[in-house]
């Protein structure tokens, strides 16, 4: 392969630059879309559980059973704003949704406490929706489970209906969004690819400008690269500002090296743009090269890389497929630096499947683009 | 214009100047279809070499393969000493080339274009600003140059096409179609232009099928159905027609060319402008037997004279000589 020119390289940089700057709807997709994905994920579609409406029935009256529901309010995780005479008062408001956890304390609570035996608090949850019943139920044990530790300790003997020692390290209030910020800066990278770069070299061919620029002496690797810096610098730019938004507006902890960060970021955008371009260079059309990119760059760094859905949960089969999936990788990356600080160590294998496929991509994108007209 | 205008006849001077553009038996398959068949030709330095055919004759194919832009499918050629099979890219560097198309970007403007083209070309630095003005002044758009292209009429469109091919200063230049869709104004005004550049030194490799525009080159290659069926100055090409033409004028010419079609002694019958021209083999006989036909029909005839034949009534011959029917 000829020697690669500055000259022409900053040529068709700067050309693709000016494009750029001059379409509205690139210029939306590059620095709009990801900022509104930022907030529609952190705010919007919150994973976490909190306010959890909740009814109690307290037919025990006594200081040691509100000093129970004392507990539960304290925890912040439960809005206790319905004490209800009857469990029966408490049916239609769990049918119509108003209530999702109802806390009956039976009249024998203080009693048995006082007198050693095991005490009992019912809890009956909304189970419509297992996600969240599960983590009402997780919640309502730890509550428990702080409340018997401290009868203990002061020399009661006890026993609560207690289970597993659950903790949560890392994310440690698990709120969803310090798991999505990190995910989205690999997902924002493959909208990139897919909805920008995509379109820019089947647009030369749609136009009819590929026939010009195939009449230059610019060689295969100048146009590949000379299209992928400008978008290299978006990404970037992308990047840095879903993360400091990430940890400025949600507070979202960044405990690793922003060095590392960034050279890997740099390295598997390199990757995702290749692919982008590789996509624009086979597709010929804008129409195909959207549709191809959505299906072979976006949707599955959505949905395969554990961004949305556990990969432990999938069936064996799609499981298998996540493993071609770069943003995968990529995601064990960012959190890895956001959320546990780890460094190179850690990430050996990722850091190098992130150069990997860097290469790959920008190789197939210069193997797929031909300067030949047919 | 006239063939006197040739410039390669000074070969007498020196030894011949070895040629700027080169075809040995170049031919195109795509799959079962023979789009160039063996063409043979060769452009002296400084000429403006024309190449004249319907749609579909096989001359963009012809250029893109000269221009390092198709790989031959047998056959060979070079272009400015290179061989169009190994070396397009070192090709590439030596001309310019004008695609059919419009195929600059249209959400650049002039000047954006213009230095886009640079760049790639690689023409030096300090000469840019002086190579841009340059194409601005001779394209006449000095007042325009930070107008987006999309905007500017096709006429305009094209000079800077062609502006932006010769930025490099090119020794050979192929224009394909420079002024299809353009208007008359404006393809004099391009005609011009190419024969400016010709006057500099620039081998000019222009397609075309407007027939009036080909009398502007030095020397013309017919191409039919992916051949080269003549190839001379315009004026030797006329001279060497033997068969005469009859210009018929009639309020009808539609029906009339329709009507002498077939008739004995006409070779060819069709309409030329208003006017119907009719390729006979004899002027007399072929005259009598027009008239005689057009009265039969009832058709009304103003006025019948023998004329010099045009560039069209030859293509029309030289392809009725190759023994084919006209590709469009």
């Amino acid at each position: 392969m000829a020697r690669v020119s500055r000259t022409r390289l900053l040529a068709m940089a700067r050309k693709e630059v000016l494009q750029l700057s001059r379409d509205r709807r690139s210029l939306i997709l590059a620095f709009l879309m990801p900022l509104l994905l930022l907030v529609l994920y952190s705010y919007a579609i919150s994973w976490d559980v909190r306010n959890i409406a909740t009814a109690v029935v307290d037919q025990d009256n006594s200081t040691r059973s509100r000093a129970l529901l004392d507990a539960f309010r304290a925890s912040g995780y439960f809005t206790m704003d319905r004490d209800l005479a009857r469990v029966a008062d408490a049916e239609p408001l769990i049918d119509r949704g108003e209530v999702q956890l109802l806390l009956v304390v039976p009249p024998d609570f203080s009693r048995r406490l006082g007198s050693g035996r095991p005490a009992e608090l019912q809890a009956i949850v909304d189970g419509s929706d297992a996600n969240t019943a599960t983590i009402v139920l997780g919640y309502t044990q730890a509550v428990l489970q702080d409340f018997a530790s401290n009868v203990l300790l002061r020399g009661v003997r006890a026993r609560l209906p207690l289970t597993a020692e659950t903790r949560v390290w890392f994310n440690e209030e698990l709120v969803s969004r310090n798991m999505i910020v990190p995910g989205l800066v690999a997902v924002i990278m493959m909208i990139i690819a897919a909805m920008l770069t995509s379109l820019t070299i089947a647009r030369e061919w749609e136009r009819g400008t590929m026939e010009q620029l195939a009449a230059t002496p610019v060689t295969r690797l100048e146009v590949v690269i000379g299209k992928l810096l400008p978008y290299l610098g978006i990404g970037l730019v992308d990047v840095i500002v879903i993360s400091v938004a990430g940890v400025l507006l949600f507070h979202v902890p960044f405990r690793g090296s922003a060095a590392l960060f960034l050279v890997l970021s740099t390295a598997y955008l390199i990757g995702v743009l290749g692919l982008g371009l590789f996509i624009s260079a086979v597709a010929k059309s804008q129409l195909l090269a959207t549709q191809m990119g959505m299906i072979l760059t976006f949707l599955p760094s959505f949905l395969l890389s554990g961004f949305m859905f556990a990969i432990d949960a999938m069936p064996p089969v799609l499981r298998l497929l996540t493993y071609v999936v770069p943003a995968r990788y990529f995601l064990v990356v960012t959190r890895g630096i956001f959320l546990k600080g780890v460094g190179v160590d850690v990430l050996f294998v990722q850091g190098l499947l992130m150069i990997v496929f860097g290469i790959l991509g920008l190789a197939l994108a210069v193997r797929a683009f031909k300067k030949e007209l047919e | 214009m006239s063939g006197g205008a040739r410039v390669n006849g000074g070969a007498a001077l020196a030894a011949p100047p070895a040629p700027a553009v080169v075809a040995a038996g170049l031919t195109k398959r795509f799959g079962a279809f023979t789009a160039v068949d063996a063409v043979t030709f060769a452009v002296a330095p400084r000429e403006v070499f024309g190449f004249l055919g319907p749609n579909g004759a096989g001359k963009t194919t012809t250029i893109k393969m000269l221009a390092g832009l198709l790989l031959p499918t047998s056959g060979g050629g070079s272009v400015a000493g290179f061989d169009v099979m190994t070396e397009s890219e070192s090709i590439k560097r030596s001309i310019g080339y004008m695609s059919q198309l419009f195929s600059l970007y249209g959400d650049l403007t002039v000047e954006e274009n213009l230095q886009f083209f640079s760049g790639l070309y690689g023409v030096p630095r300090q000469r840019r600003a002086e190579r841009r003005d340059w194409v601005l002044e001779m394209a006449g758009l000095t007042d325009h140059r930070r107008r987006l292209t999309r905007e500017l009429p096709l006429g305009w469109k094209q000079r800077l096409a062609l502006g932006s091919a010769v930025l490099h200063e090119p020794a050979i230049l192929f224009l394909d179609e420079p002024t299809s869709g353009v208007d008359p104004i404006s393809r004099r005004a391009f005609w011009e232009l190419i024969h400016t550049l010709a006057g500099q030194g620039t081998t000019v490799f222009v397609s075309t099928h407007y027939m009036e525009e080909a009398e502007n080159c030095h020397r013309l290659a017919l191409m039919n159905r992916g051949r080269l069926i003549a190839l001379d100055a315009p004026a030797r090409l006329r001279a060497a027609m033997r068969e005469p033409i009859l210009e018929v004028r009639t309020p009808d010419s539609p029906r009339v060319a329709e009507a002498l079609r077939g008739v004995p002694g006409v070779l060819e019958a069709g309409m030329f402008g208003r006017a119907v021209h009719v390729m006979v083999e004899d002027a007399a006989a072929g005259r009598r037997a027009v008239l005689e036909r057009l009265a039969e029909r009832g058709l009304r005839v103003e006025g019948i004279a023998e004329v010099a034949p045009s560039l069209e009534d030859l293509f029309v011959a030289r392809v009725r000589a190759a023994g084919g029917a006209v590709s469009d």
